[in-house]
């Protein structure tokens, strides 16, 4: 057994896991040549850690040598850990073995920058067309993109990878000035902005042609550091709403900040905010699936999410002039925004009722949280009948319901 | 009238079959030796049939979405034990009117099925991922399973397609019979074993490809470098994984 393998494993997936992108799903790469591997339908977690988090990809680091020292990095020049370094045919065999034993959905592959951008970028770039073309392998590749890479090695990136990410890692500007001097804004949004068209154009020539060569049919995704700097959550979700719109992105994801560097310009977390991640995610979810605006899910005089309940909760308890909905005449749109029913459930009303009336035992048995959702509704012949809508008691109520699923976190 | 069948979804549907025409209304169906049937009750073995059994598979092509019929079939592989009549009342209200059997979820037969099915894709879903191949001397990837239902006819496509090009097992060590891929084609299959199957988590290392706990020892490196102890979370750990599978994850292994 080769233990410097072992040591190098060891450090360089410790210095990932603080990149939380997880995802293995929305590419669409098939097993086109009886090689290894399939990138098409669902994401697979393979397994999961004892922090309740997926493992789907082999999440490492190219090396952890970095020539930026940024203050809520592990891997920051200054910091005294250990260094590694892995041989672009270590990294190819490692994704290959780990894949055909069905560990592995495949490989996200980021890096610490060692001389410049480019060459860090050439080194990814080149063990995933390694994978691709010299090992047939058509299983999941995240690459990071490099912030100052050329144009020319993110392109030829796109040509391999599943998915690219370029990490925004702390919400504004000012902030990232701060606890990461080297670093701005314009060096993350340039290749997001580069590849979004590039991405595009991949989708509008799909469109034409079948058999268009894929350019990250996964789309790109980005990061989001929660908690290392003062922004609110409604700068944050108001963030996050126009990289999906204006970058296209598929994901943001939101990174509870764990504090691995004693750094006067960073908080001192006693624990990482757990809780807090979580509704963002939330949030997000009801922007991209329930169709909440971002400045509908937070308040200019709460401009952070209620801790205690989750947003569509909150959002109801602000809005009572909404309800109640009827479950049985109003709006698939409508009833997606009562606290308690999920997308599934209200697809499941919505074909339901065109044969009868729905009533209380109904919503029940088809699954939905009746406990929150009873406050909301109207018109199902229901053993419960809300004389007012008071949102300090019923607030008060869903507290009590709700709170051993917070403790829980849930959601993946 | 009880119907008796031989336990194959071809007897069930070739029960069905005969229950249309003899216009015998069923108090069970049941697989011949495994159901007692009540003292009273007349009962009629099936002799299965393909013919019969595809026309009523052809009938329901005809008025179900095809999605829909296999949904049938999983429920029946699920190993309900109303799976019969489930499947048998399921079919009546079909060719009574699909429309009614799919989308009203205010009837219970329906919401039954579907929670069912719902239930079968978890846990194909969960072998998608819980499989572990071990690569053998002979070059054979070999993975055991024990799935809550019997998932192996549906799960074989996915794996035939990602893993093309290596020669496969897996197999069911509690209903013990498995799937082989021979780079060309799939088939099932038993395995005689001497020793009682279902207590063998993993190969022993004789007949094991040299690198191969190489790689499991890497792999549980791995699994345990990229936990986050600020972050612990067990029991939200042990809703993703039941321990009940445990036994055949190499990470897993020893910390049970």
């Amino acid at each position: 057994m080769n233990e410097r393998l072992r040591d190098k494993l060891r450090i360089l997936s410790d210095a990932a896991k603080y990149d939380v992108s997880c995802a293995s799903s929305g590419s669409n790469r098939t097993n086109h040549n009886k090689g290894l591997g399939n990138a098409t339908g669902m994401g697979i977690c393979h397994s999961y850690t004892e922090d309740g988090r997926c493992v789907s990809l082999l999440k490492i680091l190219l090396t952890n040598y970095c020539i930026y020292d940024c203050a809520y990095c592990v891997s920051r020049k200054s910091n005294d850990v250990k260094r590694a370094a892995f041989t672009v045919q270590e990294v190819v065999d490692l994704t290959i073995n780990f894949y055909r034993r069905n560990y592995i959905e495949g490989l996200f592959l980021s890096s610490g920058i060692f001389k410049n951008a480019d060459f860090t970028m050439e080194r990814l770039v080149c063990i995933a067309k390694k994978l691709r073309t010299e090992h047939k392998y058509n299983g999941y590749i995240h690459l990071k993109a490099i912030p100052g890479a050329s144009d020319e090695l993110l392109y030829e990136a796109g040509l391999y990878a599943d998915r690219l990410s370029v990490n925004l890692e702390i919400p504004s500007e000012k902030s990232l000035k701060k606890i990461a001097p080297e670093k701005n804004f314009k060096e993350v949004y340039d290749p997001m902005n580069y590849l979004k068209e590039k991405i595009q154009g991949y989708k509008e020539e799909k469109k034409q042609l079948r058999k268009a060569p894929l350019f990250s049919p996964g789309g790109q995704s980005t990061q989001l550091v929660i908690g290392a700097s003062p922004e609110t959550d409604r700068h944050i979700l108001s963030l996050s709403d126009s990289l999906y719109q204006e970058q296209g992105l598929k994901r943001v994801y939101y990174s509870g900040y764990i504090p691995v560097n004693n750094d006067n310009r960073l908080p001192a977390l006693v624990k990482p905010p757990l809780i807090r991640e979580n509704r963002l995610y939330q949030a997000d979810w009801l922007m991209r699936f329930y169709g909440f605006e971002a400045e509908e899910l937070t308040d200019e005089t709460r401009p952070n999410l209620d801790l205690q309940i989750d947003p569509k909760v909150s959002w109801a308890l602000r809005n009572p002039g909404f309800f109640p909905v009827d479950i049985n005449k109003d709006s698939y749109e409508m009833i997606l925004r009562v606290p308690g029913i999920g997308v599934k459930s209200a697809q499941m009303i919505i074909q339901s009722r065109k044969h009868g009336k729905i009533r209380e035992e109904h919503l029940r048995r088809m699954g939905i949280a009746w406990k929150r959702a009873k406050y909301f509704l109207c018109n199902i012949q229901s053993s419960f009948v809300l004389k007012d809508f008071h949102p300090q008691i019923i607030r008060q109520n869903l507290i009590s319901v709700t709170h051993q699923i917070n403790n829980q976190l849930s959601l993946f | 009238m009880v119907y008796l069948y031989d336990g194959t979804y071809e007897g069930l549907l070739t029960a069905v079959f005969e229950i249309y025409a003899h216009k015998q209304i069923p108090e069970a169906i049941g697989e011949e030796g495994k159901i007692t049937p009540s003292l009273f009750a007349e009962s009629e073995k099936v002799i299965t049939q393909t013919g019969k059994s595809e026309r009523v598979l052809k009938k329901l092509y005809q008025i179900l979405p095809a999605r829909e019929v296999v949904r049938l079939y999983r429920v029946f592989l699920s190993e309900n034990i109303e799976r019969e009549m489930l499947i048998y009342r399921f079919i009546v209200l079909a060719l009574g009117d699909a429309e009614l059997a799919l989308s009203d979820f205010r009837n219970l037969l329906t919401l039954k099925m579907k929670s069912i099915d719902k239930q079968m894709g978890r846990e194909v879903h969960r072998m998608h991922a819980f499989v572990r191949f071990q690569r053998t001397a002979d070059d054979i990837w070999f993975a055991a399973i024990e799935p809550d239902f019997d998932v192996m006819p549906l799960i074989g496509h996915h794996f035939k397609q990602r893993y093309a090009d290596q020669r496969w097992v897996i197999y069911d060590a509690k209903r013990q019979y498995g799937l082989y891929y021979d780079l060309s084609r799939m088939d099932f299959i038993s395995l005689d074993f001497s020793q009682d199957f279902s207590q063998l988590t993993s190969l022993s290392e004789n007949v094991l490809h040299e690198e191969e706990t190489s790689y499991q020892a890497l792999w549980k490196d791995y699994f345990d470098s990229v936990n986050i102890k600020a972050r612990k979370n067990l029991k939200l750990h042990i809703r993703h994984i039941p321990k009940r599978y445990w036994k055949y994850l190499f990470e897993k292994q020893g910390s049970y």
